[in-house]
């Protein structure tokens, strides 16, 4: 008999939704049926289910093809690589869970490695900005219950996280809210008329690269000052009206993507966001929030903040404290120096994401994929190491866009042999602390969890 | 079979009366014993006082808001971390440490037991991964009560039996300890951007009182018989004048009766005191009122409270009071972080600079020494610096020396610019107690363990507790004359056994120890009608899973469960 498992985690993107069934075989071996996900997220369950995932570590052999060897050897060359490297970066950690992510810390810290996330190159800005001016936020259900007025800044849930409107932002009757997107206005911010664009109130098609100057014609008008007629390709009358909207607003919910982050200004056009949002505070209510992309990406942030006190870019190679200065000890910068001699890619595709330069530069000394499907980065390493898919065959604690914790569940079994990041990076501990002849530092948390688990051997 | 046998010691317990009597103190199997073999592990501590581990009432060490701190501030890194000890985690921070630091640091001090201070629900899975990542020390957390959409509307209908049974629920499924009030009201306000200073400001949409929350939440937790008392951060909290609140709250508490089986005799604890004794209607004419609030406080046997102390360093303030936090932002201007929480409550995070030379600021480090110095029973009165709201945990020894030392406080008030003003504004000046080392122990041990109803396991060194054992280079019958020594002694123990394995030794961390979660699981009948609400509110208004919520028991790796069984 199938059976059905309902408030199932969905390992896609940040809106990290809990409400699906997947519906499994008898045996728990196989995904059958996916309810209430979006496609993408449907298709990562479905994907576990492909006979061709990969059950063993692949090493790179001289002549160039990918040979399979033991977890043994695997684990046993990683401990070497990473002993062996003066400044080794881990990074990645997009998709995974957060067991993971603290098991790391460890091997990190051992390893006197750079420990740094997809934050790097997605919502670094935004930590920059959030170090400068605070970040004044909530809870999505704060925007589904109270917000009546929703504005998407350089963001496109329809496409990017596409059950964010019908869930949290845009159509859902909230408590407050009982008329659904009936109650709302709309503001969407965009040099482009995207899918969101489409649904809103009132478009801003901006000059691209001009979101500063959007922002501070906001701040400039709710001050009770003048602006010019026309600011970043808008008209002062729909300035001064969007303003008016949300002064008159009960709630003004303000979400912010890679439009703001990685266009011109970055950094600055979320910290006069944030500013924006502090502004109207004084008038309503508003909160501010990042969309951020994958369905644990707030992890890493959260779990080494209270590791290390740092979100990301975090360089432990001095052994005794760990330091943070992004520019310096952020992934790409460090990569395109070429001060990395040994990279291990972690729960995401640095192989698609990094710029071409960067990549090689790395190519040049060892090249780890940590992941439980090919990808780019997986086919360019020199050893690709598979681990259970978190949220699907393995479960754990996620962090949604809004830094709740979410306690995934595993609907199937995970592939027998194959350990989950947590277990294998424990397992790369012990042989880090075998081989340098050291005693392993558990903490309570570790005491009946760590490796040997039933999964490996 | 594991002994220990620390000998020779001035041994301080306030649980029997002990005060400094030269005695052994035995140990068998983490707990304390009447005597140990021959061939038990001896330590010599002849010239030296043993005390039992400390035990702290309230500090904010593990959750959402005291990570937000630590990822807000890299700041509070830069200079300020130490550099790690060999084969031991790196440590991170000042005023908001990491968690090996965070653990390493209350270690040292020769804290056993530390009491998470506000945990929102909805994130206890954040504050328990943090808790069991925390090395050594014992923990618990209490979730907070006072704003939540479930209390608010069944106490607006005056129903305190449906109210005790949604607290059975939620500190069962969140592993927490108790009940936490935080600005009642006042943050649930501040979802609109809103607040309620007075006791008698209602509630929007809820049409509720903060008096009508404390009064329901306090016949709610003796009605379940929990082994700790309402926690209650007051309303109005840091402004001038708010002292004829504090004081009205408290007085709520008349009447009611404590009823719960672990030793507990208060039916509130209110806390961090210092933030609620102000007079003056504006910050200049702001002055000490914590004569009035202590002569109060001393006279209600059934009231305990902390202290909050300042500790004039540059820190992070974070609260679930959401609407305080908003307002200090607008008068220091640095940066706010802020956390609305659906359903349940909020929180605020601004940095904050204790400047001893801000009238202000000095004043507020006058009132917390005050307030412990009118102290008359020590066994209610307890240490905290609300860390890091007033100033970090491992300031507790110089708030100590201060308190057992007027040289000391003079040697502080005597390099401040508004020296005169701030002696104008209290009465420190004006007195001239000096604490003895007993009740210090009593503030720091005994009172609060049995002000959280954990007197059977902490705070004392009675055969059958828990073996947390600090021992500190303090002779303690010739005491150093200079405070920075006393100081300097209760910041680096000498040694420290906790759950019967020594763990500190000459200040150095020698292992992570068995740490514990401690929560309470309270057994009750079912209320189907509280059944009902709770799972239509997750279907409609919540934006997680009731089946993703409770917190999961490998996040509590090492529980210690107090069972409450409430008849019906």
């Amino acid at each position: 008999m199938p059976k059905l498992i309902t408030q199932v985690g969905c390992p896609y993107c940040g809106s990290s939704c809990d409400d699906l069934e997947v519906l499994v075989s008898d045996d728990n071996k196989t995904v059958l049926e996916v309810r209430n996900a979006c496609i993408i997220g449907n298709n990562i369950f479905l994907h576990a289910n492909d006979p061709t995932r990969p059950k063993l570590p692949r090493m790179r052999q001289p002549d160039g093809s990918m040979k399979e060897i033991s977890y043994k050897e695997a684990i046993d060359w990683t401990a070497k690589t990473l002993i062996a490297a003066k400044k080794p970066l881990i990074y990645g950690f997009g998709s995974t869970n957060c067991e993971g992510m603290s098991a790391v810390g460890r091997v990190a810290e051992k390893a006197g490695a750079v420990l740094d996330n997809c934050a790097s190159i997605c919502h670094g800005p935004s930590f920059l900005a959030i170090f400068d001016n605070g970040y004044p936020s909530c809870t999505l259900g704060e925007a589904k219950n109270r917000a009546d007025c929703v504005v998407f800044w350089g963001c496109n849930p329809m496409h990017a996280h596409p059950r964010h409107t019908s869930r949290y932002s845009l159509f859902p009757r909230g408590f407050f809210t009982q008329k659904g997107q009936m109650q709302r206005k709309v503001i969407c911010v965009d040099p482009r008329e995207t899918d969101t664009a489409k649904l809103a109130d009132v478009h801003f098609m901006l000059d691209q690269g001009h979101d500063y100057d959007l922002f501070d014609a906001f701040r400039t008008v709710l001050r009770g000052h003048d602006i010019p007629d026309i600011v970043a390709g808008i008209k002062r009358e729909k300035i001064v009206e969007a303003i008016e909207i949300m002064k008159k607003s009960r709630f003004v919910m303000i979400f912010f993507g890679m439009g703001c982050t990685h266009t011109d200004g970055r950094n600055h056009n979320v910290d006069i966001a944030i500013s924006l949002t502090r502004d109207l505070n004084t008038h309503t209510k508003a909160s501010i929030m990042a969309m951020r992309g994958h369905y644990n990406i707030a992890g890493p942030g959260q779990v080494w903040s209270w590791q290390f006190g740092f979100p990301y870019c975090i360089d432990l190679s001095k052994g005794t404290h760990a330091h943070m200065n992004p520019g310096e000890t952020s992934s790409i910068d460090l990569a395109m120096r070429d001060e990395i001699d040994c990279f291990v890619n972690v729960g995401t595709d640095a192989g698609a994401h990094f710029p071409i330069e960067a990549v090689k530069h790395l190519k040049k000394h060892p090249f780890i994929t940590i992941d439980p499907n090919f990808c780019m980065a997986s086919e360019i390493s020199d050893l690709h190491i598979p681990v259970r898919i978190a949220g699907v065959d393995e479960p754990g604690v996620v962090y949604r866009m809004d830094n709740v914790p979410i306690q995934f569940k595993a609907v199937i079994d995970g592939l027998p042999g194959v350990p989950s990041d947590e277990e294998l990076f424990d397992m790369v501990y012990e042989r880090m602390c075998e081989l340098t002849q050291t005693e392993p530092v558990w903490l309570a948390a570790k005491a009946h969890r760590k490796y040997p688990s039933s999964a490996v051997n | 079979m594991t002994e220990i046998l620390i000998t020779h010691g001035f041994v301080i317990d306030p649980t029997q009366n002990i005060n400094g009597d030269v005695a052994d103190v035995a140990i068998r199997d983490g707990k304390i014993v009447d005597t140990v073999g021959s061939g038990a592990k001896v330590i010599d501590a002849k010239g030296k006082v043993v005390m039992a581990g400390g035990v702290d009432v309230h500090s904010h060490v593990a959750g959402p808001k005291v990570n937000v701190g630590r990822l807000m501030r890299p700041e509070d890194k830069l200079f300020k971390s130490p550099m790690a000890q060999e084969k031991f985690r790196m440590e991170s921070g000042f005023s908001v440490p990491s968690v090996f630091k965070t653990g390493y640091d209350y270690a040292r001090m020769g804290y056993g037991f530390v009491m998470e201070a506000a945990m929102p629900p909805i994130h206890s899975p954040h504050v328990h991964e943090e808790i069991h990542d925390t090395p050594i020390i014992d923990e618990a957390a209490l979730p907070v009560f006072g704003n939540n959409w479930f209390v608010m509307e069944y106490l607006r209908n005056k129903e305190v039996e449906n109210t005790a049974a949604y607290i059975a629920w939620l500190i069962r499924v969140t592993k927490g300890f108790g009940v936490k009030v935080v600005n009642p009201g006042g943050t649930a306000a501040w979802a609109w951007g809103l607040n309620c200073l007075k006791l008698d400001d209602k509630v929007p949409y809820f049409e509720i009182t903060p008096s009508e929350i404390i009064t329901g939440l306090l016949q709610a937790n003796e009605y379940l018989g929990l082994p700790h008392s309402v926690h209650l951060h007051q309303n109005d909290l840091g402004n001038p004048g708010n002292f004829l609140t504090t004081i009205d709250s408290l007085k709520l508490a008349e009447g009611i009766k404590t009823k719960n089986k672990f030793g507990r005799t208060q039916v509130m604890h209110s806390t961090h005191i210092q933030f609620h004794a102000y007079g003056g209607e504006n910050w200049g004419n702001f002055e000490s009122k914590a004569k009035d609030v202590m002569d109060y406080v001393n006279k209600a046997k059934n009231i305990t409270v902390d202290l909050g102390c300042v500790t004039l360093d540059e820190t992070t303030t974070m609260t679930a009071d959401g609407p305080f936090e908003h307002h200090l932002h607008s008068l220091n201007h640095i940066k706010w972080a802020n956390t609305d929480v659906e359903l349940e409550t909020a929180a605020g995070v601004v940095p904050y600079v204790y400047d001893k030379d801000i009238r202000v600021c000095a004043t507020q480090w006058a009132i917390g020494l005050e307030l412990g110095l009118y102290a008359k029973d020590p066994e209610r009165v307890f240490i905290t610096t609300d860390h890091p709201n007033a100033g970090p945990f491992t300031r507790y020894p110089r708030v100590i020396s201060w308190l057992m030392c007027r040289k000391a406080r003079d040697a502080t008030l005597n390099t401040f610019r508004h020296k005169d003003k701030v002696i104008e504004a209290t009465t420190l000046d004006s007195i001239d107690r000096e604490l003895t080392l007993y009740e210090i122990a009593q503030m720091t041990r005994s009172g609060p363990a049995r002000c959280l109803g954990l007197s059977k396991m902490y705070g004392g060194l009675a055969p059958g507790m828990n073996a947390d054992v600090a021992v500190f280079d303090l002779n303690y019958k010739s005491m150093p004359t200079d405070p920075v020594a006393i100081e300097k002694a209760l910041q680096r123990a000498a040694l420290f056994v906790k759950s019967g394995e020594i763990v500190v030794r000459d200040g150095t961390v020698l292992s992570h120890g068995h740490k514990k979660t401690v929560w309470v699981n309270v057994k009750m009948p079912e209320n189907p009608q509280v059944v009902r609400d709770i799972t239509q509110c997750f279907t409609r208004d919540y934006t997680v899973g009731i089946n993703n919520y409770p917190v999961r028991d490998y996040l509590a790796p090492h529980p210690y469960v107090i069972d409450v069984d409430v008849e019906a």
